[in-house]
């Protein structure tokens, strides 16, 4: 952590984005995390993908819930609207939000203790309802605020700090999210932003439930051998499936690609997610395959990362509960209140 | 790319921008924080060591580290170093006992130094304090040379010059004023161990066009009536004046010519307004006393009745470039210009001439009638005799012709002891951390972001009442903090150890202007484009280091990093590190420990 503000000066040559806002401009307060924690850099990724889709920042709302990671939306998007909720809770305050004003991109920030432990429910749920949002656990596997106790998603056999052996099974929040419904699934790791700021720009623009776990190095507790959370272990076992690129309806043709290696996907607002392949054939829109693939590389003890499932055509909680298309502080007393005439005709219509 | 090797000396060097432009290489950065910690007296020594005349030079200096102040890159203005240097002059306190101590016992050499300009002295001052007995010929009545005579009082009063050149004759120079040096020939006759040769640029260009022989009474040469204002020969001049040429003697002259009664004062120049070589400043300032600056303007005659001068005539002129960028003034085609005055400043460049240099002594000459000198050693042809300042390889300015003095005092040193003049010392370089405890450094790492503070002058109406008025009035000590924290601190330099980072991109992260990123290693063209922010300006380097584990390399790019620290704060290793470099140059007797 560091007392002091970032400078303002900037360098001449700042690029501005179509808002005429620069990078820094979706910047937040100054990270008081440790120095060197995986979650500053996965801040950073989301003002780089906030920065580059020319999203204004009034109309992020961005929620989280209790955790090292839960702070994190103090230190990027300083413009944006922001709730910081009850440990767990974030998905349930961020459904609500949602219902109240469909208008907003909700942006939903968690930890593996806040997602995978007391939230595990709330996480559930919002997966399976299709809430319209994208939801970022920092995946550090442990319990840094209190001092590094193991959490949900440590692995089995992972050695904490002190060399105990954690002999839990661990929750592994990708498969959760495959099979509770998500329709945009991936996972990262806040080492390698290349491949992260993309995927968090594809699930900002994918309706739907979009889920990214980004395994975030906690250096200060889980950053040693026998730990398989620290920078080290996961550079040696990524296996990424592929890479993305997202191109928004305006931006201009670019690269071609060899046939067969590239498969263009189209989501519901025009974007396209171009998916590189790397390595063997791996299909992003098999949700059984998916899950066989994670857990067969997770038996050899490889992290598969990249975006692992995507459904363009997914349907979210407003199409299922159709929900009203205006903000509710937008509607009118006559038309939240249309009167006895309306009212009769109802009850009538109920008989 | 190759890693970067941060031990050579000249690579930390070249990111403190300032010093590495400064041709004395004046450890600014350093200075300026004594400034700012109120250690004017500290601040005034480190300058006085490098480039001798601080009170002169944070005065009147061409300050070539402005414009290569980093600050001036992410900022709008660079940092007031001149005027900082000034600060450390006017609010020290007595430093005559900080002086170093000239030893009793002499060495026996004997150096005459001719002139007792800015190199003359340097070359004493190095010499005098390693027990040599120099002695300092002027035909004038006192010690400054073109310092007094053409810098005008209002920018340089004269108790500035007394004091500094005071500073150095009281080290036990000889001096022998009211004396012309007529002979080289004489003079080597004397027997003196070494002659140093500092007699400027003394002649000024004249304006061979017609009408100047018939007005003569009215056309002076800039460089010979500045110096007559200097020393109270001239007092007054005519309302209406012109002055030609574009350089900072043309600056003085009309600055010069407003105060002693020229009320419509007009400086017309060849080129254009940005082409001119007059510093930004000066310009400025000339303009600031209401006298317009008219460019494209090729003087044709000087036109007068009788032997009375009524005005000059112009010719209209554009710039063209051919395709090397060459440029060629071309008539526009439009009718002259008339422009009505009654006398003439012509300050259009300055000549080297050595009437009193015989050409059958062994000094060699060029074509240009310029002494045949090594750049670097500046000992003439004949092996006694050494050559500094603006005699030495043309004019350009104080600042060079101290670099040059200490140079010079450096092959003199070695020519008595009779070594090779070209074994000469490198720098010291000294590399700390500034590391107090967490979050603490020796430096006030937080960025300023308050813009250049403008010098108080006096009210412009008095000013220009009396030409021995200084205009400003100098940085008090609140300005003169607040100025001094906008200094980046570039001598604070950002250290890299591959070996203990763990590539958590926290340091990419935190930057505020983008200069960290570990990718792959490739050509510095190639390395350059790809990069968090591409480093578009060659002239700055990039900083390289290999031996990470996932065998990327970190490059920063030097151009725009604040040494704000906050790399090495974010840093969970200390695997960047903030260590103050402080290189001072070798002057003469470096190898020898003082006494």
């Amino acid at each position: 952590m560091t007392y002091l503000s970032k400078p303002k000066l900037l360098r001449p040559d700042t690029p501005k984005n179509a808002l005429g806002y620069t990078r820094r401009d979706y910047e937040g307060a100054i990270s008081t995390l440790c120095a060197g924690c995986g979650h500053d850099s996965i801040s950073a990724a989301i003002v780089q993908a906030c920065f580059d889709l020319d999203i204004e920042p009034h109309k992020v709302a961005k929620l989280s819930g209790i955790g090292c990671s839960s702070k994190t939306p103090d230190y990027f998007l300083g413009n944006s609207h922001g709730f910081n909720s009850v440990h767990g809770r974030m998905p349930s305050v961020l459904t609500g939000a949602a219902l109240a004003n469909r208008d907003l991109i909700y942006l939903g920030v968690s930890g593996d203790g806040d997602s995978a432990s007391i939230g595990i429910g709330q996480f559930a749920h919002a997966m399976r309802r299709g809430v319209n949002m994208t939801y970022i656990v920092e995946n550090n596997g442990v319990y840094g605020l209190t001092k590094g106790q193991f959490s949900a998603t440590t692995d089995k056999g992972s050695k904490s700090k002190r060399g105990v052996v954690n002999n839990d099974s661990p929750i592994d929040l990708v498969a959760l999210a495959l099979q509770l419904g998500a329709s945009y699934v991936a996972r990262s790791f806040s080492g390698d932003k290349e491949q992260l700021i993309p995927l968090i720009k594809g699930a900002l623009h994918h309706r739907g439930p979009a889920f990214i776990d980004v395994i975030s190095p906690c250096v200060t507790f889980n950053n040693h051998p026998g730990s398989t959370k620290s920078y080290d272990y996961v550079r040696e076992h990524n296996e990424a499936v592929n890479r993305l690129d997202v191109i928004l309806p305006r931006d201009p043709i670019g690269a071609s690609y060899a046939p067969g290696s590239l498969r263009r996907i189209v989501q519901h607002d025009g974007s396209v997610l171009h998916l590189r392949k790397l390595g063997e054939d791996y299909d992003p829109s098999d949700r059984i395959g998916a899950m066989n693939h994670i857990q067969e590389r997770h038996a050899l003890g490889e992290i598969v990362t990249g975006l692992l499932f995507v459904d363009a055509s997914a349907e979210d909680l407003h199409r299922h509960l159709n929900t009203v298309g205006k903000p509710l502080n937008q509607l009118r007393d006559a038309y939240l209140c249309p009167g006895s005439k309306a009212l009769e005709a109802l009850n009538a219509s109920l008989r | 790319m190759k890693p970067t090797n941060i031990g050579a000396p000249d690579y930390f060097h070249k990111v403190v921008d300032c010093q590495w432009a400064c041709p004395a290489h004046t450890p600014v950065p350093e200075y300026i924080r004594l400034v700012a910690a109120g250690r004017y007296s500290d601040a005034y020594m480190i300058n006085w060591e490098s480039n001798v005349f601080p009170g002169i030079l944070g005065r009147v200096c061409d300050r070539p580290c402005e414009p290569a102040c980093r600050r001036g890159r992410v900022d709008k203005e660079p940092v007031a170093i001149c005027r900082l240097k000034r600060v450390a002059a006017d609010l020290k306190e007595d430093i005559r006992p900080l002086l170093p101590k000239v030893p009793s016992r002499k060495n026996g050499r004997r150096i005459a130094c001719v002139g007792a300009g800015p190199a003359s002295l340097t070359v004493a001052r190095d010499l005098a304090v390693l027990g040599y007995e120099v002695t300092v010929f002027d035909n004038g009545n006192s010690a400054g040379g073109m310092m007094r005579s053409q810098i005008p009082k209002f920018r340089l009063p004269d108790k500035v010059i007394d004091e500094e050149c005071a500073y150095i004759i009281g080290l036990g120079v000889e001096t022998r004023f009211n004396h012309w040096v007529g002979s080289l020939k004489e003079t080597l006759a004397e027997g003196w161990d070494a002659v140093f040769v500092g007699t400027g640029a003394p002649r000024g260009r004249d304006a061979e066009i017609p009408g100047r022989q018939e007005a003569a009474a009215h056309i002076h040469v800039g460089i010979d009536w500045l110096s007559k204002v200097a020393f109270g020969h001239v007092s007054g001049i005519s309302k209406r004046v012109i002055v030609l040429g574009g350089g900072n003697t043309a600056m003085d002259c009309c600055r010069s010519a407003r105060r002693l009664g020229g009320e419509d004062v007009k400086v017309v120049v060849r080129s254009g307004y940005d082409e001119m070589k007059a510093s930004p400043w000066e310009k400025e300032d000339a303009v600031h006393e209401g006298i317009p600056i008219l460019n494209f303007l090729v003087p044709k005659a000087f036109v007068h009745q009788q032997d009375k001068l009524t005005g000059v005539l112009f010719q209209k002129v554009h710039a063209e470039y051919d395709a090397k960028g060459r440029r060629s003034l071309l008539p526009t085609g439009e009718p002259d210009v008339l422009m009505e005055c009654e006398e003439v400043l012509v300050a259009i460049g300055q000549e080297n001439t050595f009437p009193w240099i015989e050409r059958d002594i062994g000094v060699d000459f060029d074509k240009w009638g310029m002494p045949v000198l090594n750049p670097v050693t500046l000992q003439s042809t004949l092996p006694k005799v050494f050559f500094g300042g603006d005699s030495a390889l043309g004019p350009k300015n104080i600042i060079t012709a101290v670099a040059q003095g200490h140079d010079a005092a450096i092959s003199i040193d070695l020519f008595c002891k009779g070594r090779d003049l070209k074994q000469r010392l490198p720098p010291m370089t000294n590399l700390v951390s500034q590391k107090m405890g967490i979050h603490e450094w020796s430096y006030d790492n937080q960025v300023s972001e308050e813009e250049r503070k403008k010098v108080p002058t006096k009210a412009l109406a008095s000013a220009l009442k009396d030409i021995k008025i200084e205009l400003e009035l100098g940085f008090d000590p609140r300005l003169a903090c607040a100025e001094a924290e906008r200094c980046l601190n570039c001598d604070i330099e950002t250290v890299f150890t591959a070996k203990t980072c763990i590539e958590c991109d926290a340091c990419v992260d935190i930057c505020p202007t983008e200069c960290i990123s570990f990718t792959s290693n490739g050509e510095e063209e190639d390395l350059r484009g790809r990069l968090k922010a591409p480093a578009a300006n060659r002239d700055q380097a990039l900083y390289v280091a290999d031996g990470l584990k996932t065998g990327r390399v970190m490059v920063k790019d030097e151009n725009v990093c604040l040494h704000c620290g906050m790399c090495a704060e974010r840093c969970p290793t200390g695997a960047w590190d903030m260590q103050k470099f402080l290189l001072k140059l070798a002057h003469a007797g470096a190898e020898v420990r003082r006494t």
